[in-house]
């Protein structure tokens, strides 16, 4: 057995101390008719070097972004991550803890997701986050749970409000989480401006608990979040805005603009795109809503000594403790990915990001004014800000251009069609630090052999 | 007060940073103009970001985050993993966990830029190998649980608790049946998780006993069996240890009465391989990749909790599910109409996905058997070294751990608490405590497949050596742990002022205006929060 390390000797003098014949004895308990002794039917062991093979030749069935010029985004970004970032990560003692139970034993991962906490209470411009959630969806149904005051609560206000600029999938969990509450989903179409409507939102926040929305918004389009925040809260509903963490270091943040709480796909910060997942969700809040909140929450203390140190707090919100009571149901998170966040963001800094998401910002833009010159090829929301990710209306259906650029050895930008069957002309395409001046020349070169049949 | 960090620390630090800087926050190591990475020029004639946004769109304040330069970035984060226990320096034997070695092949699998560095929104063509382990191992899955349909979608165990029971709901309500049947009974021995994801799904979570010899009590079951039950949940082997070999006739007597059996399958460990939860009447369940297949825990994740679930149920399964076309090419399908929906973006943890299933492929049918049956002697042995010291919760053979009882210990002075802490003292990260919430005291133990006979006894004789310091001495255990980087932290203080960020200290002129009722201005009006 592979990772068994006991020996014959080992095994039979365990046997007899515990006082029984052989191994299976142990199972005494379990009714023989489902207990199979020699196991299941099961493919041959590979050896580590076969094993490694095989799955070298499966991966290599895959086309890596890395590969080849790609424009893919759409709430999985793929930026560089700096060596650092995996050599510290793999450490084994951040790697094979557990979630810090024993805060004498963790003290690493403690002050880690504090130093986690800040910074992203930092990107949102608010005053508090939490330990992480699963990711960018998860966190913005646990979001709108907190700002109602919980799953079940019933308050007078029984309507959730969605933005149709939010993530389509993010927005299908939201469903799929509020199927069995007593809330009603309504969603809120963005304008032809792909912005929000305001006079349609203070009509559809009157009755409403939370109003949710993404700026940047999933077609790229940036809102005017103070405007979007005011008149929700007019309308007496909590704001929860879905951001960018690496826009959000050039962009009003959802703090400045107002918002009570702020969620975010935090995959951008270190993390691979793997496929979409393990990614990191992000959920940040005011003060007032602190108790209210889902997972864990690190806080600083002393010792006995009055050294300065970290325990996990306020844990009488969770589900360990409270039981069916508890703001949530989360338990494991997704900690490595937090620690890798934390790295990447120290790395980069306040003015590293900043000049990272300038460098997403200008070449989005100098792509986007190219693509536009282009015959048959326009910006679906022309009047309308965006950041790295921008919609472009094609002379063709968007799966048909993405044919065409992948004969040409380019991953394209999403076709939205994918989304909305009224959008198949339109791709979404995203421009980062890994889209290379070289290779936006390629892209525009290749969109500029499309023709309108 | 010295803060310093102590020789012979966890972790071999070796020579500790200076006691001042020995617990300073990355913020505190910045220095404005100093930064880790190098950017690339933009290299593209556009504008900065004044002239592409309009002022309403940028941000005035920015982020306050640290500037440091590499080697500081390194020293720093590499000290504080020094700070930590993980499977690699200690033996870790937190019960319900599972934390048994996380193979490195695994780690250098997933890094592959064919699995890394590849796009869920990619043409189907292009990522066939990804969407072929996802397959495959659905496949494996299901003839590890004896269910028929398998969903790798849930991004961890009480998630896939949460999705199991979204299906067991849309499957009430496709009977007719969801409106009187909101009721999940659940053993009293269960992990939080389960009655909170009860009341996330909208439904009412009920208590059932535990009997005297720690099984269900199955008279309570009986009496609250009725048709406004929609679920069982039961956890097995339990969180005592134990298994319910009256699992299959409590099944029956839930279908009889139009119910389904939910297992946590936090503790498969004990079953892998020699046990499929489908022959035991079970209808769903979901599988910890990051317990029972090795993927490491991360300091608290990322965990992935496919759920494997009967025939019936296939239909009601997240989407998108994965499937084979006549041409054999791999595809999403999303058109279910009884589907659930999502419950998370994309296709759920693939990085979990890769390294579950290499763990998978380097056992062959009578390995993975093994890994059971010595999951098992591990923890018999620790039950039997061990009984004479301290109460054993429950009597008779245990399964993958043993649950211990501090009673005896507590009447004369030291608590599981105080146990626990003098366990540090001795090298090893200590027992989950006080769970089950039904055993007093309780010391959970599961040392896993993974650990030597040499490391058992040594972990023994230390929880024998310190069940006589609580005779003896246990004001001494009290005090522990002695050896770590801090001793005994203050919790009250934590929650009752809580600090949960770092913040500068600024000169009193800029000094921001702090919101009212901001616990973190407290904390940082009279002493400073960074010392």
């Amino acid at each position: 057995m592979r990772y068994v390390p006991h020996t014959e000797d080992d095994v039979r003098a365990m046997l007899q101390r515990i006082g029984v014949a052989d191994l299976d004895a142990l199972f005494a308990e379990v009714p023989r008719e489902v207990y199979h002794p020699d196991g299941l039917p099961w493919p041959p062991r590979l050896s580590e070097a076969e094993l490694r093979r095989h799955l070298e030749e499966i991966a290599a069935r895959n086309v890596p972004l890395s590969s080849r010029p790609s424009f893919l985004g759409a709430g999985a970004y793929h930026h560089y991550i700096p060596a650092v970032v995996d050599a510290l990560a793999a450490r084994g003692e951040f790697l094979t803890a557990y979630t810090p139970y024993q805060p004498e034993a963790s003290q690493g991962t403690l002050q880690v997701i504090f130093e986690f906490q800040t910074m992203v209470a930092e990107l949102a411009g608010l005053e508090v986050a939490n330990a992480s959630l699963y990711d960018g969806a998860t966190a913005l149904v646990e979001a709108l749970f907190m700002l109602q005051g919980g799953p079940g609560a019933a308050g007078e206000r029984r309507r959730v409000v969605l933005s149709t600029g939010i993530h389509p999938e993010y927005r299908q969990v939201v469903r799929t989480y509020y199927a069995h509450l007593p809330y009603e989903v309504v969603e809120l179409p963005l304008d032809a401006r792909g912005r929000t409507d305001l006079e349609a939102l203070a009509a559809a926040a009157r009755e409403a608990a939370v109003f949710a929305f993404q700026s940047p918004s999933f077609y790229g389009t940036i809102e005017d979040a103070r405007a979007v925040c005011e008149t929700a809260r007019a309308a007496g509903a909590e704001v929860v805005q879905v951001f960018d963490p690496i826009g959000v270091a050039v962009l009003t943040s959802p703090g400045e603009a107002g918002a009570a709480a702020a969620v975010a796909e935090g995959q951008p910060l270190g993390i691979p795109v793997q496929f979409g997942g393990p990614h990191l969700g992000l959920l940040a809040t005011r003060e007032r809503y602190v108790r209210r909140m889902p997972g864990r929450l690190v806080g600083r203390t002393v010792d006995l000594e009055g050294r300065p140190g970290y325990v996990l707090t306020l844990q009488t919100r969770e589900q360990h403790i409270r039981r069916e009571r508890a703001t949530s149901n989360i338990c494991t998170n997704v900690g490595l990915m937090a620690l890798r966040a934390t790295i990447y963001l120290a790395a980069l800094g306040r003015r590293g990001l900043e000049t990272l998401a300038t460098i997403c910002l200008q070449r989005a833009h100098h792509a986007a004014c190219r693509i536009a010159e282009l015959p048959g090829f326009a910006l679906r929301y022309p009047e309308t800000p965006f950041f790295r990710e921008v919609a472009v209306r094609c002379p063709v259906p968007a799966a048909e251009v993405n044919r065409h650029l992948e004969a040409r050895g380019i991953i394209g930008g999403l076709d939205l069609g994918r989304f909305d069957p009224a959008e198949e002309r339109t791709m979404l395409l995203c421009f980062t630090e890994m889209t290379t001046p070289a290779d936006i020349e390629r892209l525009l070169g290749a969109l500029a052999e499309v023709r309108a049949s | 007060m010295s803060a310093g960090v102590r020789p012979g620390q966890a972790g071999g630090a070796g020579q500790g940073p200076p006691p001042e800087l020995a617990s300073r926050t990355i913020f505190e190591e910045s220095r404005p103009g100093r930064m880790a990475v190098s950017l690339p020029e933009p290299g593209v004639p556009s504008p900065g970001a004044e002239a592409l946004l309009p002022a309403w769109a940028r941000r005035a304040v920015p982020p306050a985050l640290p500037e440091v330069g590499e080697l500081q970035l390194v020293r720093h984060y590499t000290r504080l993993s020094q700070k930590n226990l993980g499977i690699d320096t200690t033996f870790y034997p937190l019960g319900s966990c599972t934390m048994k070695y996380n193979p490195r092949l695994n780690e250098q699998i997933a890094a592959l830029p064919g699995l890394a560095d590849i796009h869920p929104y990619q043409d189907p063509d292009q990522v066939q190998g990804a969407l072929e382990l996802f397959y495959e191992l659905e496949q494996l899955l299901a003839q590890l649980t004896g269910l028929e349909a398998v969903s790798l979608q849930p991004a961890a165990g009480a998630h896939g608790e949460l999705t199991g029971l979204m299906c067991i709901r849309a499957w009430h309500v496709s009977r007719g049946e969801a409106a009187r049947r909101t009721r999940v009974l659940i053993p009293d021995s269960a992990h939080g998780t389960n009655p909170a994801s009860v009341t996330l799904c909208g439904m009412e979570a009920v208590p059932v006993r535990t009997a005297d010899n720690g099984r269900v009590h199955l008279a309570d079951l009986e009496r609250k069996l009725d048709e406004r039950v929609a679920a069982f949940m039961i956890t097995n082997p339990s969180t005592l240890g134990l298994f319910e070999s009256e699992l299959p006739a409590m099944a029956e007597r839930l279908h009889a009465a139009g119910a389904l059996v939910y297992l946590d399958g936090a503790n498969l460990n004990a079953m892998l391989g020699v046990i499929r939860p489908g022959d035991l009447g079970v209808d769903v369940m979901h599988v910890n990749l990051h317990k029972t297949l090795s993927t490491p825990h991360g300091g608290g994740g990322p965990g992935s909790g496919p759920i494997a679930v009967r025939s019936f149920l296939e239909p009601f399964l997240p989407v998108p599910r994965i499937v084979r076309g006549e041409d054999g090419r791999l595809r999403l399908e999303t058109d279910r109409p009884q589907s659930i929906g999502r419950v998370k973006a994309f296709l759920g943890h693939a990085g979990m996905v890769w390294r579950a299933y290499a763990y998978l492929r380097a056992h062959s049918g009578r390995d993975l058997a093994g890994v059971a049956k010595h999951a098992v002697l591990n923890a018999n042995y620790i039950r039997v070294r061990l009984r004479d010291h301290y109460e054993v919760a429950y009597p008779g053979m245990c399964m993958h751990e043993v649950v211990l009882s501090a009673r005896r210990q507590k009447r004369l002075g030291a608590s599981a608490l105080d146990i626990a802490k003098g366990l540090l003292d001795r090298g090893f990260h200590p027992p989950t405590i006080y769970f089950p919430l039904i055993v007093p005291e309780a010391l959970m133990i599961e040392p896993t497949e993974t650990e030597t006979r040499e490391t058992l006894d040594r972990f023994c004789d230390a929880m024998i050596e310190l069940a006589e310091l609580a005779a003896r001495d246990p004001e001494q255990l009290r005090q522990a742990p002695r050896t770590l980087p801090v001793r005994r932290l203050d919790e009250v203080r934590a929650a009752r002022q809580p600090v949960l960020r770092w913040r500068a200290e600024p000169a009193p002129a800029d000094r921001p205006p702090l919101a009212e009722g901001d616990a973190c201005a407290a904390a940082s009006a009279g002493v400073p929060a960074t010392r």
